[in-house]
């Protein structure tokens, strides 16, 4: 692939920030939201919602679209309710590619059109959620423009001025960046999480991972912006460089499957923690109350404790009920990505710092053996 | 065909995890290592792949001495030889760094597929693959659940692809050849290392490369040319985000049914 574009940000507006930091001088931050039925997603409001506590950050006590303007960019055919929809927003602009060439996705198409616009704009951000879509192309973008790669980020912080007396900093362990963000994103399938920063001038593509920031946060546009349709900007589409790269022959439903998890309202599902075939039949009992479906984590589909139709999680059905109970899940990466569009989440589980809490919106801490029995219970008394 | 599988070597992460004394990763004094778990599957799908064509297997990874020891399991498994990029100045990259020597790598040699796991179980970037073939601007594929190669008999020209995507779904798409894709973990079932593939292993090349064999300037390489550095590792506070109901399993099971009727609205 031709490098067409140059590095991003070794010169420009993206190297104002040389030493020191100045949060907001110069800053400039994107997000590529993602639409599903022409509908901005849920995930992608909650990146425009990191964008705007990110531009409020490095504004300081000024937080402005004029002080750190967010630009949203769309790519797609047919683009003119999603881009109507956030012209409404805080944004400084809507930059959109509506093009028949961008009818289905591929990384080929979205990377030749975003690589030339990061390419002659340089933004210092690039805000997009973090979903199987952004992974497929986002790193390859990150190669094409010469742009840094933080994935997966659940949060960040700004440490203070190097300057500061008494500096705390960013507790243990080096350094801020220039714009003195530090960034938390899980490692090891979520049994740590990382402090990161990241070092030099130019543009950062940036991940951000679903349920980090709530999705309402992105404001209206104040009276004072503005107007909706003003925002509204083209971006070219050069469909010589907008080319897939791969030829989409079609979308198929995963393995036909017996056990259609993805209708449930409720979901019970145990991980390794059950400990066996034969203990399940509280877990049977539980789920029988609530009118719940069955689901397991990966580990107990491989023991064979129950069919591999209902296995949840990147190699099983990708679900999100309006209450999802977790008995005995640890919480890997894989699971996770499974479950964590459920409306509510529960965690039961014996260590409390199994990283499924970490995505939970309520936990029981202790012995599954006693707390689901015990729950099954309450949930009859409630039931009268 | 000729098939490169590129493979990392991580933490086994059942395994009791202390922190480094400077707090920026694990301690790797008595920490078992493993394949990491999707590039296990890469491995076995580059081998079924090789048998049903004819080809051959070559394994790549990047990393310590101890990067070895994966490196003579894919040998046990059938890989051909095996090729390792071990020099200090990889060390410590990001997944930009880590692909741009990889792929200088495999630049070396004339190959029809490049298989990588989707995602490492460590840093979890799912990353490396698309960067490689962002290098060789070859097409490529992340989070890959089948492959079929066209045409069925002969010289494969193209491949048809499935990618998981979010929602059940899964894009079908052909890709031509030579691509690198990222393989799922469940696509197939990793065969075992017989006997004998660990005797011949043993008898296996493992080719050695250094920056300077691929022409490559380690300022570009490793932790010297990652834009990306972690400050700190640390175990996620408990119940981080969850409110935790206390008391005895029947208190706690009540105030839970409490909750979520009233305050969460789902029952």
């Amino acid at each position: 692939m031709p490098e067409l574009d140059g590095p991003a940000g070794q010169a420009g507006q993206g190297g104002q920030r040389g030493h020191g930091w100045q949060p907001g001088a110069g800053t400039r931050i994107w997000v590529v939201p993602q639409l599903r039925d022409g509908r901005v997603t849920r995930v992608s409001w909650e990146a425009l919602a990191a964008a705007g506590r990110l531009a409020a950050a490095l504004a300081g006590s000024a937080p402005s679209v004029r002080t750190v303007p967010i630009n949203a960019v769309l790519l797609g055919s047919g683009l003119d309710a999603a881009a109507r929809e956030l012209a409404q927003r805080d944004l400084a602009a809507v930059l959109v590619a509506d093009h028949p060439a961008l009818a289905a996705y591929t990384p080929g198409a979205w990377i030749g059109v975003l690589a030339p616009a990061i390419g002659a704009e340089r933004p210092d951000y690039v805000l997009f959620p973090h979903t199987y879509q952004t992974v497929d192309f986002v790193p390859r973008l990150a190669q094409r423009t010469g742009a840094g790669l933080l994935p997966e980020v659940t949060g960040f912080a700004l440490a203070p001025a190097p300057t500061a007396p008494t500096a705390p900093a960013a507790g243990a362990g080096g350094e801020p960046a220039e714009d003195g963000l530090v960034w938390t994103r899980p490692v090891l399938g979520g049994k740590l999480q990382a402090r990161v920063r990241v070092r030099g001038a130019g543009t950062v593509l940036v991940s951000v991972q679903s349920g980090s920031f709530p999705a309402d946060a992105l404001p209206e546009a104040t009276a004072d912006a503005p107007a909706a349709d003003t925002k509204l900007r083209p971006l070219p589409v050069d469909p010589q460089q907008a080319r897939p790269d791969r030829e989409v022959l079609g979308y198929e439903e995963a393995a036909a499957q017996q056990v259609d998890l993805t209708k449930a309202g409720i979901i019970v599902a145990v991980g390794r923690g059950v400990g066996g075939a034969d203990k399940l039949g509280p877990i049977e009992e539980l789920a029988r109350a609530l009118g719940a479906e069955i689901g397991a984590s990966r580990p107990v589909i491989d023991s064979g404790w129950l069919p591999r139709e209902r296995q949840i999680g990147s190699s099983g059905q990708t679900v999100s009920p309006r209450l999802y109970i977790a008995a005995g899940i640890s919480g890997a990466i894989q699971h996770l990505v499974g479950m964590k569009g459920s409306a509510v989440i529960v965690a039961i589980n014996k260590d409390p710092s199994a990283p499924i809490f970490t995505v939970a919106r309520y936990g029981l801490v202790g012995d599954l053996h006693e707390l689901v029995p015990a729950l099954t219970a309450a949930v009859k008394a409630a039931q009268g | 065909m000729k098939i490169a599988v590129c493979i990392k070597q991580v933490p086994n992460s059942e395994a009791r995890l202390r922190l480094s004394s400077d707090g920026k990763w694990l301690d790797e004094e008595d920490l078992p290592f493993i394949v990491n778990e999707s590039d296990e599957y890469a491995l076995e799908e580059g081998l079924r792949l090789a048998e049903r064509t004819g080809g051959e297997v070559v394994a790549f990874s990047l990393g310590p001495e101890r990067v070895r020891e994966a490196l003579r399991k894919a040998l046990a498994l059938g890989a051909a030889r095996a090729v390792h990029l071990a020099d200090p100045a990889f060390a410590g990259g990001d997944a930009l760094a880590t692909g741009r020597a990889l792929a200088a790598a495999l630049a070396r040699e004339a190959f029809d597929l490049v298989l990588t796991g989707s995602q490492s179980d460590d840093a979890g970037f799912g990353a490396t693959g698309s960067i490689i073939a962002g290098h060789l601007g070859w097409p490529h594929v992340w989070l890959v659940m089948g492959v079929e190669l066209e045409p069925a008999a002969g010289p494969p020209a193209s491949a048809k692809v499935t990618r998981e995507m979010e929602s059940g779904v899964n894009e079908v798409s052909r890709v031509a050849l030579p691509a690198v894709l990222a393989i799922q973990a469940g696509i197939n079932h990793p065969r075992y290392a017989s006997l004998k593939g660990i005797m011949q292993a043993k008898k296996k090349e493992i080719a050695v490369l250094s920056p300077a064999d691929l022409g490559l300037d380690p300022a570009e390489l490793g932790a010297a040319g990652s834009r990306l550095e972690v400050l700190s590792v640390a175990f996620p506070a408990a119940g981080e985000g969850a409110q935790i109901l206390e008391g005895d399993p029947k208190t706690a099971a009540a105030a839970l049914v409490q909750k979520l009727r009233q305050e969460a609205r789902v029952l």
